[in-house]
This record gives structure tokens, sequence and C-alpha cells, in this order.
């Protein structure tokens, strides 16, 4: 793609050039790090794509009140498979699968991540763990109806394919255990000499956090899908109510574990955020050490606020009340990053390039996502949202919002580094339009529309719903259209982009200081470190 | 790997990291399962003391001085690579295979008596006893189940090892595979002493 670059006076070949072997196997057979990073984006574009489409049929449903489109199993398949591959396959794995694959090894001037072997593994893990839930939807008797959550009893009843599906999300939790026990030994043990712990760049923390989340969380949700599939097959009776089973105690399960999993989908966006404003606000990150302590308090408090999603399951008082004290608290150190990334902006020199636009949509949206959740998570108001379009709209402003708009940041901040070329700036504005509009008209909308007391899941709606539902529709079909500009946009600048530079941010971090795109081994020679990593003005920084 | 032959720096200290962490997954995964045991014990107290009692204790027992022992002989076999005595660590590990191996006869002795009895999970026998039993059979055959395809995999595991060892490709010098095998096994043991207890001796 790029020719030989020029850095002063050596010369370095990219890794985009420097295979070991020819066409498709230099990249599925490749340990690099930058290498599996691009195989996890490419398959994930593709991915996301399909669950975007199947998300705006279940709008198309939504038009009319009755008369469906679709009937109400496929409606079901529907909020099943959109769910699932946007979770599973997009938004767990998408930063650090993605960037962190890509950037943590050069942030801590690593020439790659501790097990370059095990991490290849990872992503075929992912690729079959996928491959499964695609299959899920065309093999068996149906498509699975569960919803992605698997609730049992229902989970072990229906005849639909819910074995597969479950099978490959347990396939996708290992890759996604594989890849934080990767970056936590990465990062213990790969940092370049004289990078301390506080001079470590903010995205390397939030993977930190992340990767303990995946590593002591997600073997719950292994254990708990295992146990689904033992159910089917085998019928032990352990969700199942009629032999003394406990449907109750999957709910705990499943959530002990996709909780957490939230934390491990927002920390990482949080994390290149945090990369992201101070080098357009030229200015020192505001609070250093809150911004990454606050990473570990949201992986260790977020671990224990599961409950909070079973408010209405009848687990009882003391339990609720509890639940409802610790999510309360967990806010507090999300709150924490939010008010140093605008102290950050404070004083600035704020120039507005397109990832500094998407990352502060990030913040609105994301603080919007998150207050909303401190509404549902008190007791009395969660009786009335639970299970409503609320809880959907809400979860969407953190999970769309926040981390896949933050993706979106991440990917127009750091595309430059990775493939060498510069998109159009005027695209990537314009496409920001569009999304913006269409999101909140569809996801405000769903907003009220729980709070006006419309469930979740249904296929079909009652006439007083009618005006908002179609409201979010025609959002989301905006919102579709500027999803298709933004990425139409980078496959675009891969063919026809100008040469980026080395640094065409002005950003601060190592990876600006190698050449664009990096080469194999990234560092030539392993930098030492000498002050922290974000030195826009000298004098305050430690 | 992606790095010229010299600038290959194995990290010992790494491996044994990234081996640790991954034994912390595997103690979350039965985790899951000792929440859900807890939680079916306190419900159903009694059930769980009179199907405790159906169970074979001897075999059991045999099953835990088996697995003590097969610890004791890959511990001595990594400290026998690590002095230079090639010969002790491979019969050692050989042991331990057998050992391995011996655990999964007396498993398939036990589990064939108890299916021989009707007791597995959705027989027509186990689903005329009390809700109690029917969660300890379920748990019971799901945790040793479990466990079972951890001694499996760790028999395998410890062939390559073997292998490896055999060939010299593990050395007195770089034995931290054959070590993280070991620890791999010492888990193995660990799980295996918490399940006793809990089942065979429940009564």
């Amino acid at each position: 793609m790029t020719n030989t670059v020029q850095n002063g006076d050596s010369v370095f070949r990219s890794y985009l050039e420097d295979g070991d072997r020819k066409g498709i196997l230099a990249w599925i057979l490749s340990t690099d790090h930058k290498r599996i990073g691009i195989l996890y984006l490419a398959c994930m574009i593709f991915l996301f794509l399909a669950a975007v489409t199947i998300g705006v049929l279940m709008r198309v449903e939504q038009l009319s009140m009755s008369a469906p489109v679709f009937s109400p199993r496929v409606y079901n398949a529907f909020f099943t498979v959109h769910g699932v591959i946007m979770i599973f396959m997009f938004v767990i794995p998408g930063l650090p699968a993605v960037f962190g694959n890509f950037f943590l090894p050069i942030l801590i001037g690593a020439r790659d991540v501790a097990f370059p072997r095990l991490n290849l593994m990872s992503w075929y893990f992912f690729v079959f763990g996928s491959v499964l839930a695609v299959s899920s939807l065309f093999t068996g008797n149906g498509a699975p109806d569960t919803g992605w959550t698997f609730y049992a009893p229902y989970s072990i009843r229906t005849g639909t394919n819910v074995t597969l599906a479950v099978f490959a999300a347990f396939v996708l939790g290992f890759s996604s255990i594989l890849t934080g026990l990767n970056f936590l030994t990465t990062i213990h043990r790969l940092r370049a000499p004289g990078m301390s712990w506080t001079r470590m760049p903010l995205f390397a923390w939030s993977l930190y956090g992340t990767g303990w989340v995946q590593v002591l969380a997600t073997p719950i949700i292994s254990i708990t899908l295992l146990l689904v599939i033992a159910e089917r097959f085998f019928g032990i009776g352990v969700f199942d109510p009629a032999k003394g089973g406990d449907p109750l105690l999957y709910q705990h399960l499943f959530w002990i574990y996709s909780h957490p999993a939230v934390y491990i989908m927002i920390l990482p966006a949080m994390g290149a955020i945090t990369e992201i404003i101070p080098t357009f606000a030229h200015r020192t990150i505001f609070g250093y050490k809150a911004i990454a302590y606050s990473s570990i308090a949201i992986a260790s408090v977020g671990s224990l606020v599961w409950g909070h999603h079973m408010f209405t399951s009848g687990m009882g008082e003391v339990a609720n009340t509890m639940f409802s004290l610790l999510t309360f608290l967990v806010a507090i150190p999300s709150a924490i990053k939010v008010f140093n990334w605008t102290s950050t902006l404070y004083k600035g020199s704020i120039e507005l390039k397109p990832p500094m636009l998407f990352a502060l949509s990030f913040i609105f949206l994301f603080s919007i996502g998150g207050l909303t959740g401190l509404i549902q998570g008190a007791l009395n108001v969660n009786t009335h949202l639970h299970d409503t379009y609320w809880i959907v709209g809400h979860f969407h402003y953190v999970m769309f919002g926040g981390t896949v708009m933050g993706f979106f940041a991440a990917l127009l901040y750091w595309f430059p580094k990775m493939f060498g070329r510069m998109y159009s700036e005027k695209i990537a504005f314009l496409s920001w339009v569009p999304i913006f509009i269409g999101f909140n008209m569809l996801y405000f909308t769903m907003l009220v529309l729980g709070y006006m007391g419309m469930p979740r899941r249904y296929y079909a709606h009652l006439p007083q719903y009618h005006t908002p539902h179609v409201i979010a529709s025609v959002g989301s079909f905006i919102l579709a259209v500027g999803l298709v500009l933004f990425l139409a946009n980078f496959v675009i600048a891969l063919f026809k982009g100008k040469r980026a530079g080395q640094d065409p941010w002005g950003g601060k971090t190592l990876e600006w200081t190698i050449p664009t795109p990096p080469p194999r081994e990234n560092f030539s020679e392993i930098p030492v470190i000498t002050h922290g990593p974000y030195v826009y003005n000298p004098e305050v920084m430690p | 790997m992606s790095f010229e032959p010299g600038a290959v720096h194995k990290d010992l200290e790494g491996a044994k990291l990234g081996m640790w962490l991954f034994l912390f997954t595997e103690m979350v995964l039965f985790g899951g399962l000792f929440l859900l045991y807890s939680a079916y014990r306190a419900k159903y107290t009694a059930d769980f003391h009179r199907s405790g009692q159906e169970l074979n204790a001897v075999i059991g027992v045999a099953n835990t001085i088996i697995l003590l022992t097969s610890s004791l002989t890959v511990a001595v076999s990594v400290t026998a690579l690590q002095r230079g005595n090639k010969k002790l660590s491979l019969i050692c590990l050989g042991m331990t295979i057998v050992f391995g191996v011996a655990f999964l006869a007396n498993k398939y002795i036990e589990w064939s008596a108890e299916i021989r009895h009707g007791m597995f999970p959705n027989s027509p026998e186990l689903l005329n006893h009390p809700d109690g039993v029917k969660m300890f059979f379920g748990l019971y055959y799901s945790m040793t189940g479990l466990h079972g395809i951890h001694v499996v995999a760790g028999i395998i595991l410890l062939s390559f090892m073997f292998d490896f060892v055999r060939r010299n490709k593990i050395t007195t010098s770089d034995y931290i595979k054959l070590e993280n095998a070991g620890l791999y096994w010492h888990l193995v043991d660990i799980i295996w002493i918490f399940l006793l207890p809990l089942f065979y001796l429940a009564a």
C-alpha cells in the first residue's frame, strides 16, 4: 500500500509490506499485533454492518402498529441476533481487539504483545465463534429467539437453535479471556525502560482494568453457558424449576459476568477518548492519576452491581437495596472521568478535528447514558421502567453513544497511523450530522416511549405509542445513512487517501514518534521513557 | 515470532504470569459451579446429606490419594529436570500420567455403577426422587464431569511435555513449559480436594 518511508536518515519498511508470506496467508498466519488488529477490524466492520441492518429491519417492523412486515417469530430472532452480534462480536471485543492490539505494545514501547502466537489464536477463536453464531441463524430449528440474555427456563425449553448460539458465545468468551490475559502480561512485563505505571498512557491503563475484568468475569459466563447446553442435552436441572432448580440463579450467574462486561465495553472507549482530548486541546490531561485509578475503581466496583438487572425478579429487599446503593457508587469514578475530560478542555486551545468532534459527542451521549442509568438504578423508578424501551434507550446511549462513538473517534484518530492514509475530513464532519441527529431521534425517543410504558421486545405496539415509534424509525434510517457515509469515507481513503505524515494531529504519545505506518517491529530501538505521556506544557508534568 | 532470532528474549516470568492468570480463570470457571452448589445445599440440606451417602466414598478417597500422589510426582519431575536429572524427570512424568489414567478408570467404574442404579440426570429413577436429590446429582455430574475433562486435558498436556523432555525441547535451562504444565496439574488436584468433601463426605 505504501512505499518505503523515510524517517531521518534510516529507511523503514512498514508492517503492511513486511510479511513472511504472500497474499492472504501473510495476514491470517501473522503474529504481528498490528496485522492481527487489522484482521479484527475487518471482521468487525462486517459484523457491525450486519447487526445494524437487523436493527434497521426491527425499526421497519415498528413503522406499523399491528400488521407486521415480519412474523413475530422472525422479530424475536431479530432482536436476539442483533444483540448477540453487537454485544459478543463487536462491542465487547471492539476496542481492545482492534486498537488495543494495534496500539498497546506501541504505547508502552514494546515490539509486540507478550504472547504473539496466543494472540493470533484468539483471533481464530473469534472467527470460529462468529461463524458459529451466524450459522445458528440458518441451521437447526430456526434462529434463536431468547434475546441475547438466554434467560432460563425459556432458553432450555425453546426448540430453536439456542445450543449453537450459546456455544458460539462460549467460544467468543474464550477469545476475550485470552486477549485479556495477553494484555495484562504485556503491560506487566514489556513496558519500555523508564515507563513506570504513572507514565503509562491512559489508554493502556484502561486496557489494564479491562484485562482484569476479562480474565476474572468471563469464566462465569463460560460455565453458565455450558450449563445451559448441559441442561438442553442432559436435563441436569440446575436452572429448571420443574426439577427444583432456580432460574433466578441463572440470572445471577449471567449478570455476574454481563454487568462487568459493560465495563469491558466502556473502559477502553474511555481510554481512547482520554488519548484524543489532550491532543486536540493541546494540553496535558487533567488529573492523570484520578483517571488511571478510576479505571480500576470502575472495574472493581462494577463487578459488584450485577443485581440491578434483577430488581423486579423478587430476589429480596436487602439485596435490592445493596445493589442499588452500589450502582450509585459506581457512577462516581465514571463521573470523575467526565469531569477530568472537561477540565482538560478548560483553557485548552481546542482544535475541532473529526476525532475531537466524535470524542466530544462521546462525552455528551455517554453522560446521557450514565445519568439515565442512575434514574433506573433507583428502586422505585426501576419498577416502572424495567423491561421497557427506556432500558433499550439507556443502554444504547451507553453502548452506542459511548463505546461505538469511542470506537469511531479512535478510528478517526488512529486510522492515518494504521494505514498511512488520510481520509476526507469534510466527509467525516458531514457524516457526523446524520449520525448525531439520527442517533438522538432514535434513542431519545426510546427513552420517552419507555417512560410512557412501551415494553421492549414486542413486535407490535398500541396506538398511543405509534407517533414516537415512527419518529424513532425515521431516526434509525437517518443514522444508517450517516454510518454508511462514515465508513465509506475510510474505504475511499484506503485507496485514494492522501499520504499521512508521522504525526498528523500533533499527538505526544509514543505511536506518533515512529514512522507511518509503523515498521514491523515498531521501534528500531526500544525507547527510554523520561517523562509522562502528555507533555504539552512540560512544566506541569512529573 | 516477529523478531530476528537474536532479538528473541524469552520471558520466563511473563510465561509464568500468563499461566497464573489462566489458572485464575479456571478457578472462576469452577467458582460458578461452587456458587450453585452452595445455594442448593443451603436450600436442600437434608437431601444433600442423604444423597452423599449414596456415593462410593472409598473410590472418592482412593482417587484423592491417587491425585495427591500425582501432584507429588509432577513436582518431583520439575525439580529433577531443574537439577539436570532428565531420566528421573521422565519417570516421574510418566507416573503422573499413569496416575491420571488410573483416576479416570476409577471415575469410569464409579459413574457406571451410578448409571446402572439409574441415578443420572433426567433418568426416570432420579425424577422420582425429591428435588434436592435431583440437584445433588445434577451438580455431581456437572462438577465431577467438568473436572474429569480437565484431567483428560492435563493428561494430554503432560504427554506432550513427556515428548518434549525426551526430545530435549524442554531442558534444564528452559523448563518453563513443564513447570506451567505442572501448575495446571496442581490446579486439577486442588479442585478435586474441594469436590471430595462437598460430594462424598456431604453425608
